[in-house]
């Protein structure tokens, strides 16, 4: 029996866990520091601890990040991530209605995966969103924030760093939002684990 | 009279050796500065008898007699500096509205330099002029806290009456009140020749007790050492309570959280106004950030709604995936 395309290679694979550990821990210190003062569910580790882990986690984070748009580039796996399609918006309105209505229906996926298109449209939208924009967004403000010398005092009568601190939250908020639909449009497998086991081996085992 | 015409001379000649001094080694005042302090004090005349030494870092000792004369260092507790003086909140009054008329002999007598100092509650204590600054309480507070159990301390080793200004009501900066506040804490807490004048206690080395602290340089130009190193106090503007080091704050959340710290210590004069435009502690907003206190209430719910929304869409899906599963 046939292990299916591969299209996940070791390096992508170990980025990719290492991005999502850290992630999460940068999620749930985030928060822990954003309501501090405030009791559990949203505090989870105290102000301290979280400042250290946050810190920690967002320096590999960083560096993870640079293995990642260096890999894309030099093994090609960019190109994954780029639409020449002449009808962009029509394929991201087919692929939605696809997970809104024809998957209900048992209609076939509209964009099987191949070799050449890994992504579905509306994958290689929110992927390239979240990788190209949210991230370079959450991780300089971020940056900023660590050195906070490096912002100006006022930004049109506001501070500086507030400006800097919304975007690094509203950021790194929709980037959580962008990783729980993720996680979930995962389960859309022929079985629920079917995507998760791609992500362990390297190989899609799924006939669309 | 006799006597009277001998001292005057004595005076005279006594005083000449520190104008002497004066022309030698000090740097005369810039004439419109002269101006604007005359206009400022009509005293000026009769505080430079005294500044002409105290004004200056080294006066002239002369002994007219034996005709020796010996260059000295003015001691640091004893010099006035002009400019300070006459910008300070005192900048009106005659030296000798709180010092002997006495000290106008040279050398000064034993017994005049004995003589007491007044303290803040002298002149502010008790008086309906000053009764918002509630000197009464400053004084409790201030026989309350570790500055107290010091010999010899003093309102005027943080608070020198010839330089003092209102910073702490008037500043519209708070990166200048916290330099201006930190520093009367840092000239003897950072400098160990000031600091043992004052005690035996061991050399401090404030950087290295606040390793503990993340980001210390930002936390120490944002905040004054007194927000976490006094107690709170609700009726006065400057908590004077200073806690043993041991009862100082170590908690971060009791600055970076919503009930912040700040709110009733460094942002306390600016506005009663705890919420402006959703934020919460918005006034800290004008002028800094501070993780944890500068949340915004709407941008909070807002993004409740898009966390909960998200989730009961996935519920959905979840729902009529479940359904198509069992027709099968």
């Amino acid at each position: 029996m046939s292990k299916g395309l591969y299209l996940y290679p070791k390096w992508i694979r170990l980025w990719h866990i290492t991005n999502a550990v850290l992630f999460l821990i940068l999620i749930v210190t985030g928060i822990s520091l954003q309501f501090s003062g405030l009791d559990e569910p949203f505090v989870l580790v105290s102000f301290k601890s979280a400042v250290s882990w946050h810190n920690a986690a967002a320096f590999f984070l960083v560096l993870s990040y640079v293995v990642y748009i260096i890999g894309n580039r030099v093994t090609g796996n960019i190109k994954h991530y780029r639409s020449n399609s002449d009808t962009y918006l029509q394929d991201l309105i087919k692929q939605f209605n696809y997970y809104r209505r024809d998957m209900f229906r048992g209609e076939p996926h509209p964009f099987p995966v191949t070799e050449d298109s890994k992504f579905n449209p509306l994958q290689r939208f929110s992927y390239l969103l979240a990788m190209y924009a949210g991230m370079p967004l959450v991780i300089i403000s971020g940056i900023l924030l660590f050195y906070p010398g490096m912002l100006p005092r006022q930004i049109f009568g506001v501070s500086g760093l507030l400006i800097n601190d919304l975007i690094h939250i509203a950021s790194g908020f929709m980037l959580s939002i962008f990783m729980i639909i993720h996680i979930y449009t995962c389960t859309l497998g022929s079985k629920p684990t079917t995507l998760f086991k791609s992500m362990v081996d390297g190989y899609h085992h799924d006939d669309h | 009279m006799k006597t009277l015409k001998s001292r005057g001379l004595l005076v005279l000649i006594l005083f000449s050796g520190c104008l002497f001094n004066s022309q030698l080694f000090g740097i005369a005042p810039d004439d419109s500065l002269v101006v604007k302090w005359k206009d400022i004090n009509v005293f000026y005349d009769d505080n430079e008898r005294c500044l002409v030494c105290h004004g200056e870092a080294y006066y002239t000792l002369s002994d007219t007699v034996a005709g020796i004369s010996q260059i000295r260092n003015m001691f640091q507790d004893y010099f006035v500096d002009r400019e300070d003086y006459y910008d300070g909140v005192h900048k009106s009054f005659s030296c000798t509205d709180c010092h002997s008329s006495d000290f106008i002999r040279f050398p000064h007598d034993v017994a005049t330099r004995l003589e007491p100092r007044y303290a803040c509650i002298d002149c502010h204590g008790y008086d309906e002029n000053y009764a918002h600054l509630n000197f009464e309480e400053i004084e409790v507070e201030y026989n309350n806290s570790t500055h107290a159990q010091v010999e010899n301390f003093s309102c005027w080793k943080c608070h020198d009456p010839h330089s003092y200004k209102l910073i702490a009501s008037e500043v519209s900066d708070v990166a200048e009140l916290v330099l201006y506040d930190n520093n009367m804490c840092l000239a003897c807490h950072a400098n160990f020749t000031e600091f043992r004048l004052l005690t035996d206690r061991e050399e401090i080395n404030v950087v290295n007790k606040h390793e503990w602290l993340p980001n210390q340089v930002l936390h120490f130009e944002s905040v004054r050492c007194i927000e976490c190193h006094t107690q709170i106090s609700d009726s006065i503007l400057v908590a004077h309570m200073v806690l043993p080091k041991d009862k100082a704050v170590k908690n971060c959340t009791e600055c970076h959280s919503t009930n912040s710290r700040l709110m009733s210590t460094l942002y306390k004069f600016e506005s009663r106004e705890k919420r402006q435009n959703g934020f919460f502690n918005s006034i800290i907003l004008n002028r800094s950030y501070v993780i944890g206190a500068s949340r915004n209430m709407y941008l909070g719910y807002l993004s409740f709604v898009i966390f909960f929304g998200v989730l009961t869409v996935i519920g959905i899906h979840v729902f009529f995936r479940v359904l198509k599963a069992k027709k099968k």
